[in-house]
């Protein structure tokens, strides 16, 4: 639990408050809404992928403070990357939070990020943290729209 | 009645969470279960289980006499006039749904209007519409206002030749509002509509009379009474019932069975196919008997002062709202706290060791009327304290301080 403490803390002072690349990037070639209907959270992804690089990418984000931060993070986190890079940052923060791979002692390039790692210990607030990471997945592979629920559930048995 | 002696009695109460005293606040989704209770049910285990119904052996006997009785109490808890008119079902839900198949798919016909009201809990939304929809037939919706208090000059509006039904909550589960259902129950038999009452959050926090309130069905489930989960009541007037068309078919509801013919039985049988859950059915009983010696009455006035000073406390904070004001609440207080989704606050208080629930509460309908996507929702109990309170909204204040 001093996991879920330390996570709110370093994540609600910070990212929460001031959301890193809030807005929405006007030439944009890639957009994606990412909604969970259960709880509310929604986030809006734009950005513009130039030769296989993601240029720019920012956000807009109406949900919880996990939600937003994640969001926060992640555009800071896949900013400048080529895509290839991102979608490996998707699997591995996916994989984290789902606890299916653990940050300190396996191979991964997650960084910063590992702060989520306590929310594997609430499977409540896990969607809420891959909500922005499956929109991003979403949008580079040119969708429009996604959740965390139903068919696209990355905790359930059936996903 | 003396809070710190019944708190005595559930042993779950001395858990510790994240290294502080359990604070239990979310009784509206579940209640917990006294030690009578808990050994009534070992008790069944250890004595006296067999199958009921037809074995001429002494266990059967035993097992089917203290089904039969927990019955027999349950009818009297409702004031119902024969016990024949007491089903045990799963629960609410399941209730509801036995009214859809047993009522519902018998007699409504296309174009027929059924009355729903806008702060219904899900399980008794979503049987109707799946009713409209394979008959054909029409919802129509009692709006309410900002404050969660039923419309009554729009309800009454609402009633035409062609209304059939009425489903309606007796309390709301997302907002506390107690509906004034013996009133408008009246109205809807003026018009020879029939009615069911969804009881879930008050059978276990006010006295309830089936001959006051003279509804025609009314549901409640075992867990939101100290019993356990799996065990629900569905109780309707006999002529009603005997009328009604089976909800599922097997052994038990049955007088005879060949290939080609088979006959029901009566009621409540006709309604109890298979094995029922007969340890929940006897555990029930002794959370009935548990709650009728503390007095529903006595219940109700306490959780009442409870929710008084919570309401007071909370009208306390600057930048909290409470959702659901009526002017006759249970205790339950639904609330938002402005700048903070009700997930983050779930997830704090959760670290202090406070119990509430956060979400939609099954009342998608009720979320989007107040346009917000979720409350905050603490739920209390009988067995819940004024320190608790305390507790809780010193919680709120510390949400509000990290996030500020």
């Amino acid at each position: 639990m001093t996991d879920m403490r330390q996570l709110y803390q370093e994540v609600i002072l910070d990212h929460n408050r001031k959301p890193r690349n809030f807005g929405v990037i006007a030439d944009a070639n890639r957009h994606a809404e990412g909604h969970n209907p259960l709880c509310g959270d929604h986030i809006k992804l734009s950005m513009n992928v130039l030769d296989d690089r993601i240029e720019t990418i920012a956000f807009e984000g109406d949900g919880c403070a996990i939600c937003n931060a994640s969001a926060s993070m992640m555009t800071g986190a896949v900013k400048g990357k080529v895509v290839q890079e991102a979608e490996m940052l998707v699997e591995e923060f996916r994989n984290m939070v789902t606890g299916s791979l653990d940050p300190d002692n396996q191979t991964n390039h997650l960084g910063k990020l590992k702060v989520f790692g306590g929310v594997k210990d609430l499977p409540s607030r896990v969607k809420c943290a891959i909500l922005p990471w499956h929109t991003l997945h979403a949008a580079l592979n040119a969708e429009a729209s996604t959740s965390t629920e139903g068919e696209a559930d990355p905790v359930s048995d059936h996903a | 009645m003396n809070v710190e002696k019944i708190r005595a009695d559930f042993p779950i109460l001395d858990l510790q969470v994240s290294g502080n005293p359990l604070v239990y606040l979310d009784n509206a989704a579940s209640s917990q279960m006294p030690q009578a209770v808990i050994d009534r049910m070992v008790r069944y285990q250890t004595q006296e289980h067999s199958n009921i119904h037809r074995a001429v052996h002494y266990l059967s006997e035993l097992a089917t006499k203290e089904y039969e009785l927990a019955r027999v109490k349950v009818q009297h808890f409702l004031n119902a006039k024969e016990s024949r008119e007491i089903i045990f079902t799963r629960g609410t839900t399941e209730s509801i749904n036995l009214v859809m198949h047993g009522y519902g798919r018998a007699f409504i016909e296309k174009g027929d209007e059924i009355i729903l009201s806008a702060l219904e809990h899900h399980a008794n939304i979503v049987p109707w519409q799946m009713l409209a929809q394979e008959k054909g037939a029409v919802l129509r919706v009692i709006p309410m206002s900002d404050a969660g208090e039923l419309l009554i000059d729009e309800f009454e509006a609402l009633f035409n030749e062609k209304t059939k039904f009425l489903a309606l909550s007796h309390v709301s589960n997302a907002l506390g509002t107690i509906n004034p259902v013996k009133e408008m129950t009246a109205f809807a038999h003026l018009h020879g509509v029939p009615v069911l009452l969804d009881g879930a959050q008050a059978a276990p926090h006010q006295p309830i009379d089936m001959q006051d309130l003279d509804c025609d069905f009314y549901a409640f489930s075992g867990h939101k009474m100290c019993g356990p989960t799996g065990i629900g009541v569905l109780y309707g007037k006999a002529h009603l019932l005997e009328k009604m068309q089976p909800f599922q078919g097997g052994g038990d509801m049955i007088l005879s069975v060949t290939f080609e013919k088979t006959t029901y039985n009566v009621i409540p049988s006709k309604f109890e196919a298979g094995t029922p859950p007969i340890m929940a059915a006897i555990g029930l009983g002794s959370s009935i008997d548990y709650l009728s010696t503390i007095g529903l009455s006595n219940i109700e006035t306490y959780e009442q002062n409870l929710l008084n000073y919570a309401t007071e406390r909370f009208s306390e904070l600057s930048g909290v709202r409470i959702i659901g004001t009526a002017a006759k609440k249970t205790a339950v207080l639904s609330f938002e706290i402005s700048g903070v989704h009700p997930h983050d606050i779930g997830t704090i208080l959760n670290a202090e060791g406070i119990a509430i629930r956060t979400g939609h509460h099954c009342a998608q309908p009720v979320m989007i009327r107040f346009g917000i996507p979720a409350t905050a929702r603490a739920s209390f109990a009988f067995y819940n304290t004024k320190e608790e309170v305390d507790k809780l909204v010193d919680g709120v204040c510390k949400v509000q301080e990290m996030f500020s």
